[in-house]
Protein backbone atom coordinates (compact mmCIF):
# COMPACT_ATOMS: atom_id res chain seq x y z
CA UNK A 1 0.00 0.00 0.00
CA UNK A 2 1.33 3.31 -1.10
CA UNK A 3 2.38 5.68 1.94
CA UNK A 4 1.33 8.15 0.66
CA UNK A 5 -2.35 6.95 0.42
CA UNK A 6 -2.54 6.25 3.80
CA UNK A 7 -0.70 9.81 5.07
CA UNK A 8 -3.16 11.51 2.39
CA UNK A 9 -6.38 9.51 3.94
CA UNK A 10 -5.49 10.12 7.95
CA UNK A 11 -4.82 13.75 6.46
CA UNK A 12 -8.90 13.95 5.05
CA UNK A 13 -10.23 12.16 7.79
CA UNK A 14 -8.32 14.13 10.19
CA UNK A 15 -9.58 17.40 8.64
CA UNK A 16 -13.13 16.15 8.26
CA UNK A 17 -13.33 14.87 12.17
CA UNK A 18 -12.69 18.42 14.03
CA UNK A 19 -14.72 20.48 11.39
CA UNK A 20 -18.06 18.42 10.32
CA UNK A 21 -19.86 16.75 13.55
CA UNK A 22 -20.91 13.11 12.37
CA UNK A 23 -24.47 13.04 11.23
CA UNK A 24 -25.63 10.69 14.08
CA UNK A 25 -24.01 13.56 16.82
CA UNK A 26 -25.96 16.29 14.63
CA UNK A 27 -29.51 14.62 15.02
CA UNK A 28 -29.12 13.89 18.33
CA UNK A 29 -28.65 17.33 19.27
CA UNK A 30 -31.36 18.91 17.03
CA UNK A 31 -33.37 16.42 18.79
CA UNK A 32 -32.45 17.43 22.04
CA UNK A 33 -33.28 21.09 21.11
CA UNK A 34 -36.30 20.19 20.31
CA UNK A 35 -36.94 18.58 23.45
CA UNK A 36 -35.58 21.34 25.65
CA UNK A 37 -37.88 22.95 28.02
CA UNK A 38 -35.23 25.11 30.14
CA UNK A 39 -35.09 28.21 28.67
CA UNK A 40 -31.24 28.87 29.22
CA UNK A 41 -30.69 25.33 28.33
CA UNK A 42 -32.13 25.52 24.80
CA UNK A 43 -30.11 28.53 24.04
CA UNK A 44 -27.02 26.70 24.41
CA UNK A 45 -28.41 24.34 22.35
CA UNK A 46 -29.04 26.63 19.76
CA UNK A 47 -25.62 28.28 20.24
CA UNK A 48 -23.96 24.73 19.68
CA UNK A 49 -26.09 24.43 16.47
CA UNK A 50 -25.65 27.98 15.15
CA UNK A 51 -21.53 27.31 15.74
CA UNK A 52 -21.86 23.79 13.89
CA UNK A 53 -23.35 25.51 10.54
CA UNK A 54 -20.42 28.34 11.02
CA UNK A 55 -17.68 25.56 10.99
CA UNK A 56 -18.83 23.79 8.19
CA UNK A 57 -19.57 27.21 6.58
CA UNK A 58 -16.38 28.62 7.63
CA UNK A 59 -14.33 25.08 6.86
CA UNK A 60 -12.92 25.97 10.28
CA UNK A 61 -12.57 23.09 13.80
CA UNK A 62 -15.96 23.24 15.41
CA UNK A 63 -14.15 24.20 18.47
CA UNK A 64 -10.87 25.89 19.54
CA UNK A 65 -9.88 22.44 21.57
CA UNK A 66 -8.74 20.33 18.66
CA UNK A 67 -7.73 18.09 20.92
CA UNK A 68 -5.50 14.65 21.53
CA UNK A 69 -5.41 13.20 18.39
CA UNK A 70 -5.56 9.45 18.39
CA UNK A 71 -6.01 6.99 15.59
CA UNK A 72 -7.78 3.43 15.44
CA UNK A 73 -5.78 1.45 13.36
CA UNK A 74 -7.14 -2.30 11.66
CA UNK A 75 -5.09 -3.45 9.30
CA UNK A 76 -6.14 -7.05 7.10
CA UNK A 77 -3.54 -9.34 7.28
CA UNK A 78 -2.52 -9.19 3.28
CA UNK A 79 -1.12 -5.05 3.99
CA UNK A 80 1.84 -4.37 2.42
CA UNK A 81 4.24 -1.81 4.31
CA UNK A 82 2.41 -1.78 7.77
CA UNK A 83 5.71 -0.91 9.22
CA UNK A 84 5.05 2.99 7.25
CA UNK A 85 1.84 3.71 8.34
CA UNK A 86 2.59 5.10 12.05
CA UNK A 87 5.12 7.51 9.75
CA UNK A 88 2.93 8.14 7.68
CA UNK A 89 0.08 9.23 10.67
CA UNK A 90 2.69 11.20 11.98
CA UNK A 91 3.56 13.20 8.62
CA UNK A 92 -0.44 13.65 8.52
CA UNK A 93 -1.16 15.02 11.75
CA UNK A 94 1.96 17.92 11.20
CA UNK A 95 0.44 18.80 8.01
CA UNK A 96 -3.40 19.29 9.19
CA UNK A 97 -1.33 21.09 12.67
CA UNK A 98 -0.20 23.27 9.84
CA UNK A 99 -2.72 23.26 7.42
CA UNK A 100 -6.15 22.86 8.91
CA UNK A 101 -4.86 24.50 11.27
CA UNK A 102 -5.68 22.51 14.54
CA UNK A 103 -4.33 23.97 17.99
CA UNK A 104 -0.77 22.37 19.41
CA UNK A 105 -1.71 20.03 22.29
CA UNK A 106 1.19 17.83 22.77
CA UNK A 107 2.78 18.96 25.91
CA UNK A 108 6.23 17.03 27.26
CA UNK A 109 4.95 16.20 30.50
CA UNK A 110 8.10 17.14 32.07
CA UNK A 111 9.49 19.65 30.61
CA UNK A 112 6.03 21.61 29.80
CA UNK A 113 7.51 21.94 26.13
CA UNK A 114 4.58 22.22 23.95
CA UNK A 115 6.03 20.61 20.48
CA UNK A 116 4.00 22.68 18.76
CA UNK A 117 2.68 19.85 15.77
CA UNK A 118 0.75 18.12 17.84
CA UNK A 119 3.25 15.10 18.20
CA UNK A 120 5.54 13.88 20.83
CA UNK A 121 6.10 10.29 22.50
CA UNK A 122 3.39 8.32 21.86
CA UNK A 123 0.90 11.12 20.39
CA UNK A 124 -0.40 10.52 17.77
CA UNK A 125 -1.63 7.39 20.23
CA UNK A 126 -2.04 4.43 17.53
CA UNK A 127 -4.83 1.51 18.69
CA UNK A 128 -3.61 -1.47 16.19
CA UNK A 129 -6.12 -4.49 15.35
CA UNK A 130 -5.69 -7.14 12.67
CA UNK A 131 -8.01 -8.66 10.60
CA UNK A 132 -7.85 -10.97 7.69
CA UNK A 133 -7.86 -9.10 4.33
CA UNK A 134 -5.84 -6.83 2.33
CA UNK A 135 -8.31 -3.56 3.18
CA UNK A 136 -6.28 -1.06 5.84
CA UNK A 137 -9.00 0.72 8.30
CA UNK A 138 -8.54 3.99 10.01
CA UNK A 139 -10.76 5.84 12.33
CA UNK A 140 -9.45 9.10 14.05
CA UNK A 141 -10.58 10.59 17.01
CA UNK A 142 -9.68 14.33 18.72
CA UNK A 143 -10.54 14.34 22.30
CA UNK A 144 -10.92 17.78 23.99
CA UNK A 145 -9.36 18.36 27.59
CA UNK A 146 -12.55 19.22 29.29
CA UNK A 147 -13.96 16.41 28.78
CA UNK A 148 -11.05 14.12 29.21
CA UNK A 149 -10.68 16.02 32.38
CA UNK A 150 -13.78 14.16 34.08
CA UNK A 151 -12.71 10.64 32.47
CA UNK A 152 -12.78 7.88 35.82
CA UNK A 153 -11.88 4.37 36.17
CA UNK A 154 -12.59 2.95 39.30
CA UNK A 155 -12.44 -0.74 41.14
CA UNK A 156 -15.67 -1.52 42.51
CA UNK A 157 -17.08 -4.00 44.79
CA UNK A 158 -17.83 -7.61 42.61
CA UNK A 159 -20.65 -7.92 44.88
CA UNK A 160 -22.43 -5.12 43.87
CA UNK A 161 -22.39 -5.81 40.27
CA UNK A 162 -24.40 -4.04 38.10
CA UNK A 163 -25.72 -1.86 40.58
CA UNK A 164 -22.81 -0.71 41.82
CA UNK A 165 -21.65 0.35 38.18
CA UNK A 166 -25.18 2.22 37.78
CA UNK A 167 -23.93 4.26 41.08
CA UNK A 168 -20.30 4.76 39.52
CA UNK A 169 -21.70 6.22 36.70
CA UNK A 170 -24.36 8.60 37.70
CA UNK A 171 -21.78 10.03 40.26
CA UNK A 172 -18.88 10.49 37.92
CA UNK A 173 -21.42 12.18 35.82
CA UNK A 174 -22.94 14.53 38.91
CA UNK A 175 -19.17 15.24 39.45
CA UNK A 176 -18.65 16.42 35.83
CA UNK A 177 -21.24 18.81 36.05
CA UNK A 178 -20.47 21.52 33.65
CA UNK A 179 -17.08 20.92 33.07
CA UNK A 180 -16.99 18.46 29.94
CA UNK A 181 -19.38 20.89 28.31
CA UNK A 182 -22.83 18.97 28.67
CA UNK A 183 -24.57 17.08 26.82
CA UNK A 184 -21.89 14.78 26.90
CA UNK A 185 -21.56 11.22 25.53
CA UNK A 186 -21.05 8.27 28.05
CA UNK A 187 -18.68 5.31 27.03
CA UNK A 188 -18.98 2.72 29.90
CA UNK A 189 -16.82 -0.44 29.88
CA UNK A 190 -16.58 -3.36 32.81
CA UNK A 191 -14.34 -5.74 33.49
CA UNK A 192 -10.60 -6.66 31.85
CA UNK A 193 -8.46 -4.74 34.69
CA UNK A 194 -8.11 -1.06 34.29
CA UNK A 195 -6.40 -0.30 31.27
CA UNK A 196 -8.52 -2.64 29.53
CA UNK A 197 -11.85 -1.47 30.78
CA UNK A 198 -10.70 2.36 30.08
CA UNK A 199 -9.82 1.64 26.38
CA UNK A 200 -12.92 -0.10 26.19
CA UNK A 201 -14.75 2.77 27.72
CA UNK A 202 -12.93 5.23 25.16
CA UNK A 203 -13.68 2.99 21.98
CA UNK A 204 -17.06 2.69 22.69
CA UNK A 205 -17.15 6.46 22.09
CA UNK A 206 -16.90 5.53 18.18
CA UNK A 207 -20.28 3.84 18.56
CA UNK A 208 -22.52 5.87 16.17
CA UNK A 209 -25.72 6.93 18.91
CA UNK A 210 -28.31 6.01 16.61
CA UNK A 211 -27.09 2.39 16.91
CA UNK A 212 -28.20 0.27 20.03
CA UNK A 213 -26.20 -2.33 21.77
CA UNK A 214 -26.60 -5.68 19.91
CA UNK A 215 -27.03 -7.35 23.19
CA UNK A 216 -30.63 -6.41 24.47
CA UNK A 217 -29.73 -6.61 28.36
CA UNK A 218 -26.86 -4.00 27.83
CA UNK A 219 -29.50 -2.09 24.91
CA UNK A 220 -31.71 -1.68 28.03
CA UNK A 221 -29.08 -0.73 30.76
CA UNK A 222 -27.37 2.26 28.20
CA UNK A 223 -31.72 2.90 27.84
CA UNK A 224 -31.82 3.38 31.93
CA UNK A 225 -28.35 5.06 32.63
CA UNK A 226 -29.13 7.70 29.91
CA UNK A 227 -32.38 8.22 31.53
CA UNK A 228 -30.90 8.73 35.15
CA UNK A 229 -28.21 10.56 33.39
CA UNK A 230 -30.64 13.30 32.30
CA UNK A 231 -32.77 13.41 35.35
CA UNK A 232 -29.84 14.87 37.07
CA UNK A 233 -31.27 18.45 35.71
CA UNK A 234 -27.34 19.43 34.89
CA UNK A 235 -28.54 20.74 31.86
CA UNK A 236 -26.68 22.16 28.83
CA UNK A 237 -23.58 23.34 30.04
CA UNK A 238 -24.73 23.11 33.35
CA UNK A 239 -26.95 25.93 33.42
CA UNK A 240 -30.11 23.43 34.02
CA UNK A 241 -32.52 21.26 31.85
CA UNK A 242 -33.28 17.71 30.70
CA UNK A 243 -30.42 17.69 28.08
CA UNK A 244 -27.78 15.98 30.27
CA UNK A 245 -26.26 13.44 27.68
CA UNK A 246 -26.89 12.36 24.49
CA UNK A 247 -26.15 8.98 24.22
CA UNK A 248 -24.53 5.95 26.28
CA UNK A 249 -22.26 3.00 25.18
CA UNK A 250 -21.63 0.11 27.05
CA UNK A 251 -18.95 -2.38 26.37
CA UNK A 252 -17.14 -5.23 28.31
CA UNK A 253 -14.77 -7.59 28.98
CA UNK A 254 -14.67 -10.86 30.95
CA UNK A 255 -13.40 -9.86 34.55
CA UNK A 256 -11.31 -11.58 37.03
CA UNK A 257 -13.36 -13.12 39.94
CA UNK A 258 -11.91 -10.56 42.75
CA UNK A 259 -12.24 -7.73 40.60
CA UNK A 260 -14.41 -4.99 39.19
CA UNK A 261 -13.01 -2.48 37.38
CA UNK A 262 -14.97 0.20 35.49
CA UNK A 263 -14.79 3.26 33.53
CA UNK A 264 -16.57 5.56 31.97
CA UNK A 265 -15.07 7.99 29.72
CA UNK A 266 -16.64 11.22 28.17
CA UNK A 267 -17.26 13.17 24.95
CA UNK A 268 -18.40 16.24 24.77
CA UNK A 269 -20.76 17.57 22.32
CA UNK A 270 -17.87 18.51 19.92
CA UNK A 271 -17.69 14.48 19.29
CA UNK A 272 -14.85 14.64 16.48
CA UNK A 273 -14.54 11.25 15.05
CA UNK A 274 -14.40 10.32 11.45
CA UNK A 275 -13.16 6.35 9.39
CA UNK A 276 -11.90 5.74 6.30
CA UNK A 277 -11.12 2.26 4.18
CA UNK A 278 -7.84 1.80 1.88
CA UNK A 279 -8.33 -1.00 -0.54
CA UNK A 280 -5.70 -2.99 -1.66
CA UNK A 281 -5.85 -1.11 -5.41
CA UNK A 282 -5.62 2.13 -3.26
CA UNK A 283 -9.13 3.25 -3.82
CA UNK A 284 -10.01 4.98 -0.82
CA UNK A 285 -13.77 4.90 0.58
CA UNK A 286 -14.71 7.17 3.34
CA UNK A 287 -16.74 5.36 5.92
CA UNK A 288 -18.63 8.25 7.99
CA UNK A 289 -18.06 11.57 6.01
CA UNK A 290 -18.39 12.21 2.47
CA UNK A 291 -15.25 14.37 1.08
CA UNK A 292 -15.87 18.24 0.67
CA UNK A 293 -12.46 19.30 -0.72
CA UNK B 1 -36.01 35.74 30.30
CA UNK B 2 -35.36 39.13 28.67
CA UNK B 3 -32.34 39.75 25.52
CA UNK B 4 -29.84 42.56 26.20
CA UNK B 5 -27.81 44.06 24.18
CA UNK B 6 -25.25 46.66 25.75
CA UNK B 7 -22.20 48.76 23.97
CA UNK B 8 -19.42 49.29 26.39
CA UNK B 9 -18.66 50.81 28.10
CA UNK B 10 -21.92 49.37 30.58
CA UNK B 11 -23.01 51.54 33.62
CA UNK B 12 -23.50 49.76 36.86
CA UNK B 13 -26.77 50.93 36.38
CA UNK B 14 -27.31 48.92 33.09
CA UNK B 15 -26.18 45.75 34.80
CA UNK B 16 -28.45 45.67 37.87
CA UNK B 17 -31.00 45.38 35.38
CA UNK B 18 -30.16 41.94 34.36
CA UNK B 19 -31.22 39.09 36.12
CA UNK B 20 -30.31 35.34 35.70
CA UNK B 21 -31.78 33.77 32.71
CA UNK B 22 -31.51 36.58 30.78
CA UNK B 23 -29.37 36.87 27.32
CA UNK B 24 -26.71 39.42 27.11
CA UNK B 25 -24.88 40.18 23.73
CA UNK B 26 -22.21 42.75 24.32
CA UNK B 27 -20.43 45.32 21.49
CA UNK B 28 -17.72 47.12 21.89
CA UNK B 29 -14.39 45.65 23.71
CA UNK B 30 -13.91 42.64 25.53
CA UNK B 31 -10.56 41.93 26.75
CA UNK B 32 -9.26 38.25 26.98
CA UNK B 33 -7.85 36.83 30.65
CA UNK B 34 -6.94 33.47 32.29
CA UNK B 35 -5.12 32.48 35.31
CA UNK B 36 -1.60 34.05 34.96
CA UNK B 37 -3.15 37.68 33.48
CA UNK B 38 -5.50 37.94 36.29
CA UNK B 39 -2.24 37.56 38.51
CA UNK B 40 -0.10 40.27 36.34
CA UNK B 41 -3.03 42.64 36.44
CA UNK B 42 -3.74 42.32 40.33
CA UNK B 43 -0.36 42.75 41.00
CA UNK B 44 0.13 45.80 38.39
CA UNK B 45 -2.64 47.20 40.59
CA UNK B 46 -0.83 46.60 43.93
CA UNK B 47 1.63 48.28 42.79
CA UNK B 48 0.18 51.54 41.23
CA UNK B 49 1.01 50.75 37.55
CA UNK B 50 -1.46 51.34 34.96
CA UNK B 51 -3.08 48.09 33.08
CA UNK B 52 -2.26 48.38 29.21
CA UNK B 53 -5.80 49.77 29.01
CA UNK B 54 -8.51 51.08 31.68
CA UNK B 55 -11.01 48.23 31.82
CA UNK B 56 -13.84 50.02 33.39
CA UNK B 57 -17.30 48.98 32.36
CA UNK B 58 -15.56 46.19 29.61
CA UNK B 59 -15.94 42.51 29.68
CA UNK B 60 -13.76 40.78 30.92
CA UNK B 61 -13.45 36.64 28.50
CA UNK B 62 -11.38 33.97 30.06
CA UNK B 63 -10.43 32.75 26.71
CA UNK B 64 -7.37 31.55 24.93
CA UNK B 65 -7.88 31.96 21.49
CA UNK B 66 -6.55 30.43 18.70
CA UNK B 67 -5.13 33.52 16.56
CA UNK B 68 -2.97 33.96 13.25
CA UNK B 69 -0.68 37.15 12.14
CA UNK B 70 -0.69 38.26 8.90
CA UNK B 71 1.87 40.54 8.59
CA UNK B 72 1.27 42.20 11.79
CA UNK B 73 -2.53 42.30 11.89
CA UNK B 74 -4.02 39.39 14.03
CA UNK B 75 -6.67 37.87 13.93
CA UNK B 76 -8.91 35.42 16.09
CA UNK B 77 -9.13 32.62 14.31
CA UNK B 78 -11.28 30.55 17.09
CA UNK B 79 -12.14 31.50 20.68
CA UNK B 80 -14.65 29.91 22.64
CA UNK B 81 -14.69 30.08 26.50
CA UNK B 82 -12.27 28.29 29.13
CA UNK B 83 -13.21 27.30 32.62
CA UNK B 84 -13.48 29.79 34.91
CA UNK B 85 -13.23 28.14 37.87
CA UNK B 86 -9.55 28.90 37.97
CA UNK B 87 -10.17 32.35 37.83
CA UNK B 88 -12.10 31.85 40.98
CA UNK B 89 -9.62 33.28 43.54
CA UNK B 90 -8.82 36.31 41.25
CA UNK B 91 -12.45 37.63 40.54
CA UNK B 92 -13.65 39.61 43.18
CA UNK B 93 -10.68 41.34 43.77
CA UNK B 94 -10.24 41.91 39.81
CA UNK B 95 -14.29 43.37 39.95
CA UNK B 96 -13.39 45.49 42.87
CA UNK B 97 -10.43 47.27 41.44
CA UNK B 98 -11.04 47.00 37.56
CA UNK B 99 -14.99 47.67 37.79
CA UNK B 100 -14.96 45.41 34.57
CA UNK B 101 -19.20 44.68 34.10
CA UNK B 102 -19.41 41.14 32.65
CA UNK B 103 -17.64 38.53 33.33
CA UNK B 104 -17.41 35.51 30.44
CA UNK B 105 -16.77 31.96 30.16
CA UNK B 106 -18.03 28.68 31.10
CA UNK B 107 -18.75 26.23 33.97
CA UNK B 108 -19.83 29.27 36.60
CA UNK B 109 -18.18 30.76 39.36
CA UNK B 110 -18.03 30.25 43.17
CA UNK B 111 -19.84 31.78 45.82
CA UNK B 112 -16.49 35.00 46.44
CA UNK B 113 -17.22 36.23 42.80
CA UNK B 114 -21.11 36.32 43.26
CA UNK B 115 -20.74 38.14 45.98
CA UNK B 116 -18.50 40.58 44.55
CA UNK B 117 -20.51 40.65 41.66
CA UNK B 118 -23.62 41.95 43.99
CA UNK B 119 -21.74 44.77 45.24
CA UNK B 120 -19.59 46.09 42.77
CA UNK B 121 -21.92 45.64 40.23
CA UNK B 122 -21.21 43.32 37.96
CA UNK B 123 -22.49 39.58 35.52
CA UNK B 124 -21.03 36.38 34.11
CA UNK B 125 -22.23 35.68 31.16
CA UNK B 126 -21.81 31.83 30.35
CA UNK B 127 -20.66 31.38 26.52
CA UNK B 128 -21.26 28.19 25.22
CA UNK B 129 -18.60 26.17 25.37
CA UNK B 130 -16.70 24.59 22.71
CA UNK B 131 -18.79 27.36 20.45
CA UNK B 132 -15.42 29.05 18.83
CA UNK B 133 -16.65 29.51 15.53
CA UNK B 134 -19.54 31.25 16.99
CA UNK B 135 -17.10 33.47 18.81
CA UNK B 136 -14.91 34.38 16.76
CA UNK B 137 -16.90 35.40 14.01
CA UNK B 138 -18.17 37.96 17.03
CA UNK B 139 -14.80 39.24 17.13
CA UNK B 140 -14.56 42.37 14.38
CA UNK B 141 -10.99 43.74 15.36
CA UNK B 142 -8.38 42.70 17.33
CA UNK B 143 -7.43 46.20 18.78
CA UNK B 144 -4.27 44.91 21.08
CA UNK B 145 -2.48 41.97 21.54
CA UNK B 146 -0.68 42.96 25.36
CA UNK B 147 1.66 40.76 27.71
CA UNK B 148 2.21 38.41 24.78
CA UNK B 149 5.59 37.22 26.99
CA UNK B 150 2.78 34.94 28.90
CA UNK B 151 1.79 32.71 25.78
CA UNK B 152 -0.75 33.28 23.05
CA UNK B 153 -3.55 31.47 24.75
CA UNK B 154 -2.58 34.07 28.47
CA UNK B 155 -2.02 36.76 26.64
CA UNK B 156 -4.32 40.01 27.26
CA UNK B 157 -5.93 40.34 23.95
CA UNK B 158 -8.16 43.24 23.24
CA UNK B 159 -10.88 42.59 21.07
CA UNK B 160 -13.33 44.66 19.25
CA UNK B 161 -16.82 42.68 18.89
CA UNK B 162 -20.34 43.26 17.66
CA UNK B 163 -23.07 41.79 19.54
CA UNK B 164 -21.12 38.88 20.97
CA UNK B 165 -23.07 36.11 22.60
CA UNK B 166 -25.70 34.96 23.13
CA UNK B 167 -24.24 35.12 26.81
CA UNK B 168 -26.28 33.46 29.52
CA UNK B 169 -26.84 35.59 32.47
CA UNK B 170 -25.59 32.72 35.13
CA UNK B 171 -24.58 35.00 38.14
CA UNK B 172 -26.40 38.50 38.31
CA UNK B 173 -25.46 41.51 40.44
CA UNK B 174 -28.55 40.28 43.11
CA UNK B 175 -26.78 37.51 44.75
CA UNK B 176 -28.46 35.02 42.04
CA UNK B 177 -26.09 32.13 40.71
CA UNK B 178 -27.66 29.49 38.48
CA UNK B 179 -24.68 27.43 39.21
CA UNK B 180 -25.40 27.00 42.49
CA UNK B 181 -29.21 26.63 42.10
CA UNK B 182 -28.41 23.60 39.81
CA UNK B 183 -25.99 21.93 41.84
CA UNK B 184 -28.82 22.07 44.84
CA UNK B 185 -30.98 20.49 42.63
CA UNK B 186 -28.86 17.75 40.87
CA UNK B 187 -28.05 17.47 44.75
CA UNK B 188 -31.80 16.75 45.33
CA UNK B 189 -32.30 14.59 41.97
CA UNK B 190 -29.60 12.28 42.85
CA UNK B 191 -31.49 10.76 45.60
CA UNK B 192 -34.62 10.11 43.11
CA UNK B 193 -32.17 8.46 40.62
CA UNK B 194 -30.59 6.53 43.47
CA UNK B 195 -34.10 5.33 44.38
CA UNK B 196 -35.17 4.56 40.59
CA UNK B 197 -32.25 2.54 40.05
CA UNK B 198 -32.64 0.46 43.42
CA UNK B 199 -29.23 1.59 44.57
CA UNK B 200 -29.22 1.95 48.60
CA UNK B 201 -28.69 5.40 49.98
S1 LIG C 1 -14.91 19.96 26.36
FE1 LIG C 1 -15.16 19.66 24.17
S2 LIG C 1 -16.53 21.29 23.45
FE2 LIG C 1 -15.76 21.86 25.48
S3 LIG C 1 -13.99 23.18 25.04
FE3 LIG C 1 -13.23 21.07 25.35
S4 LIG C 1 -13.17 20.13 23.31
FE4 LIG C 1 -14.42 21.98 23.16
Amino acid sequence: METKIVETTAFNILKQAVIYLPDDVKQALQKAYAGETSETGKTQLKAILDNIALAEKYQAPVCQDTGTIIFYVKAGDKVKDLDKVEGAIINAVRKATKEVPLRPNAVDPFTQKNSGDNTGRYIPYINWEIASGSDLEMTVMTKGGGSENVCIGGMLVPGEGVKGLKKFVVDAVIKAGAQPCPPTILGIAVGGGADIAMKTAKKALLKPLNEPNADPELAKLEKEIFEAANMTGIGPMGLGGRTTVLGVHIDYAFRHPASFPAAVAFNCWATRRASARIHADGSVEYLTHKLKW
Amino acid sequence: MAVYKFKTPISEQDIRKLKVNDVLYVTGTIVTARDQAHRRALEYFQQGKPLPLNLEGLAVFHCGPVVSKEGDKWSAVAAGPTTSTRMDIFEDEFIKNFKVRVVIGKGGMGKKTTDAMAKYGAVYGAFTGGAAILAAKAIKNVRGAEWLDLGTPEALWIFEVEEFGPLAVAIDSHGNNIFLDVAKNVEANKQRIYQKLGIPT
